[in-house]
């Protein structure tokens, strides 16, 4: 029996668009990006910068460090306030447009495990699906208390619209694929299984070709529906096992990576440049020139927008990321950070009327972990908190899915995600 | 560009809206209300318009006394309203059919809460308080095809006769209530809702199912039962009512079961002939019971309580 999913449109427009890359004159790089201990600034106000160059970092292990982008002088440092009402702060670079590498930048001496996590630590590297995990603390789990058989790279790309990770998989093959061997070959993992939807049948095909007579590496098609790229429906729909409440996926001998991260890696090693760019696709109702850019993080949303022409007296709603699980912003000067993939203008949303829940069932036929969308609302509105707790909100990963089938039109997801924090200890806030 | 306008996500939603469900099952209807007006005249189609109207005024009323935004536009008091004629006689005097509306809407919806509160099927209630109220009228059942009621020769249900064929019965060609006669239209709204995917069809398949294994288990004629009576009209309309029934596929499937045993206990051991209304009542009664019973389970979810400090990625 398989875990509950919807069909929603692809809208993949920019699947056939080769990568562009998109050069700014000025970037505002946000000193926490990705899950983590925000980072404290290395450098100071006029100084002369890098491509490459540290200039963010913090002594807490669950953290990650920032990177310039591009080479140039310092101006400043600002704020922004992102959409889940976080100030960060941010290092203003103008670029010199010479995009000059730090000369300490070189490729890293790896020969062992440790070596390994401490180059992807310092790397920058944070999980490029949009969660933003911290890459080396999830390659340092125990290989004695969790040993891992299978690494899963995710490539389902399950969100409407988006397809950078797609063109990474068509332009950069041969870097995804050296980099899950460099992966299974650090970490000692048995096997590799690259998991697509099968709505990109040329990233299967030329995945296929490339790693036959490879017996370690598979490519698994997966079926195109949403949310096919959720961790733990990736790893169910692949090996089939289970992920536990609260358990990390190495608890069932397996690690996830998103496609671009194993890039990514592949990049670093040969290299030595750090995270400083990311794929990004431009597209949506308002965007009359829909692209994907390689674009230096820290990039202003709003070049990018206007790189694309987009219409702004039309534009309604902004979204980084994508249609199901993006967010809002407020205006259109924000950074592109590490775990951006795409950015998305649309007009005003039509809103059908919201009416009572009518139990149809929809949202509990949705959830592709088998919660009780409705049910939950239910038990939030009366501030149930033991109902709650019986009903697993915590496990809701905001997919969307229930929000998205509701015929009464209810905020479902967004009203388990306040059940979440009702649930949270009061001493966090 | 700024003040932009900022939602939670997800950014996009389906086309399906509660107006839009509730447009599907008026549509499954339509077979049944044409049959009625094939079988019994113009007078069945009347009776359908009658209910209608009155639910969805009874509705604009209760709005305004209640002080609340107007609901008739989710059209859940048009479906209450032609499910409410189908369950009512061809004869039944039209000030009876706007009491009948009245229970439905006012009492039994309104008055608890509205749409997705009631505890029972407003229409399921409403018939059968006409039935205990105005039994003789309610059971004043009269042969197919005779239009002008000073011909109209009085008859009774298969259930009593025990003797049409089961084309007549598939087609309607039987005394009964203007939508129970013909089995055929009903399942063509029941197949349409299923292919639509309004329903789902494990409650029918669960009533219609145990209906005819109970049937055969004590010697009467498992294919007769189901055809005959109210049955179909039941199990496909009344019985899939999404508020008053179970929400998940085990619940629905106990929902079902439970309907088609009770149907068949009144039926075969009580003085009634007839046990579809009470047995979907009564199972409306558990259905908080069984979704108690039922609930869906979580993936990956741990029994004990959570430990602290999981780390979500």
């Amino acid at each position: 029996m398989g875990l509950n999913r919807i069909f929603i449109k692809h809208s993949k427009n920019t699947e056939n668009m080769p990568s562009e890359r998109f050069l700014p004159q000025k970037v505002k790089i946000p000193l926490s990006q990705g899950m983590g201990a925000p980072n404290a600034p290395l450098v100071s106000v006029d100084e002369e910068v890098f491509v490459g160059q540290k200039i963010g970092g913090s002594d807490a292990a669950f953290s990650c460090p920032i990177h310039s982008s591009v080479s140039g002088k310092v101006t400043g440092f600002s704020e922004y306030l992102t959409s889940n009402g976080a100030v960060v702060k941010c290092v203003d670079i103008e670029s010199d447009g010479k995009f000059t590498p730090h000369p300490s930048i070189m490729p890293p001496q790896v020969t062992n495990r440790e070596e390994f996590i401490s180059a992807v630590k310092a790397s920058g590297l944070v999980g490029l699906g949009g969660a933003g995990f911290p890459t080396h603390i999830k390659l340092n789990y125990n290989p004695d208390e969790t040993p891992v058989d299978t690494l899963i790279i995710n490539a389902a790309e399950c969100e409407p619209y988006i397809t950078s990770d797609y063109r990474e998989m068509i332009e950069n093959t041969d870097g995804v694929l050296d980099g899950v061997r460099t992966v299974l070959k650090m970490l000692g993992i048995e096997k590799a299984i690259i998991a697509v939807e099968d709505n990109k049948p040329q990233a299967i095909k030329t995945l296929r070709e490339k790693t036959e007579g490879e017996s370690n590496i598979s490519i698994f098609p997966l079926r195109s529906s949403y949310p096919q790229g959720a961790e733990k429906v990736i790893i169910y729909n692949t090996v089939k096992r289970v992920v536990k409440e609260g358990e990390l996926p190495s608890s069932v001998g397996v690690v996830v990576m998103n496609v671009s991260s194993a890039a990514f890696i592949n990049s670093y090693l040969k290299t030595g440049m750090p995270l400083i760019s990311k794929r990004i696709t431009v597209d949506g109702e308002t965007v009359s020139e829909p692209k994907n850019l390689i674009v230096p993080i820290g990039t202003v949303v709003d070049d990018l927008l206007k790189f694309c022409k987009t219409d702004e007296e039309k534009t309604k709603r902004l979204i980084l990321g994508g249609m199901m699980m993006g967010q809002c912003a407020h205006d259109s000067f924000l950074p592109i950070t590490k775990t951006n993939n795409a950015v998305l203008a649309f007009k005003e949303q039509r809103k059908d009327k919201q009416t009572a829940c009518i139990r149809c069932a929809s949202c509990i036929n949705a959830c592709p972990l088998g919660l009780m969308p409705c049910e939950i609302e239910k038990a939030y509105k009366s501030g149930d908190l033991d109902a709650l707790k019986a009903l697993k909100v915590n496990l809701c990963m905001n997919c969307g899915s229930c929000t998205y089938v509701c015929p009464a039109k209810r905020n479902l997801a967004e009203t388990n995600q306040l059940a979440k924090r009702l649930l949270m200890p009061r001493n966090k806030g | 560009m700024e003040n932009l306008n900022v939602y939670s996500s997800p950014h996009r939603a389906s086309s399906r809206t509660t107006q839009s469900v509730m447009l599907h099952v008026i549509i499954a209807l339509i077979p049944a209300i044409v049959a009625a007006t094939i079988i019994f005249g113009l007078r069945a189609l009347m009776l359908v318009l009658v209910t209608t109207a009155c639910s969805v005024v009874w509705e604009a009323l209760c709005c305004i006394v209640m002080k609340k935004k107007t609901t008739i536009d989710d059209l859940s008091a048009v479906v209450t309203g032609i499910l409410l004629a189908l369950n009512l006689p061809v004869t039944l005097p039209f000030w009876m059919a706007a009491i009948g509306s009245f229970v439905s809407i006012c009492v039994v919806k309104e008055l608890f809460g509205g749409l997705g509160k009631n505890f029972a099927n407003p229409a399921i209630v409403g018939r059968i308080v006409l039935m205990l109220s105005f039994t003789s009228a309610m059971t004043n059942w009269v042969q197919p095809f005779y239009y002008n009621d000073a011909d109209a020769v009085a008859s009774a249900t298969p259930l009593v006769t025990k003797s049409e064929d089961y084309l007549d019965l598939l087609l309607g060609n039987c005394g009964g209530t203007i939508g129970e006669v013909c089995a055929l239209a009903i399942l063509i709204g029941g197949i349409y809702l299923v292919a639509v995917k309004v329903i789902s069809p494990v409650t029918p398949l669960a009533f219609l199912g145990s209906v005819m294994i109970f049937s055969f288990l004590v010697g009467e004629d498992p294919v007769y039962q189901i055809l005959s009576g109210g049955v179909m009209l039941g199990a496909v309309f009344m019985a899939t009512d999404y508020v008053t029934t179970p929400v998940t596929t085990l619940g629905k499937l106990i929902f079902g079961i439970g309907c088609g045993i009770i149907t068949c206990v009144i039926r075969f051991y009580c003085s009634m002939a007839e046990g579809v209304s009470f047995a979907i009542l009564f199972m409306n009664i558990v259905t908080p019971f069984i979704d108690m019973a039922t609930k869906s389970r979580p993936f990956g979810a741990k029994k004990a309580e959570k430990k602290a400090g999981g780390a979500d990625d």
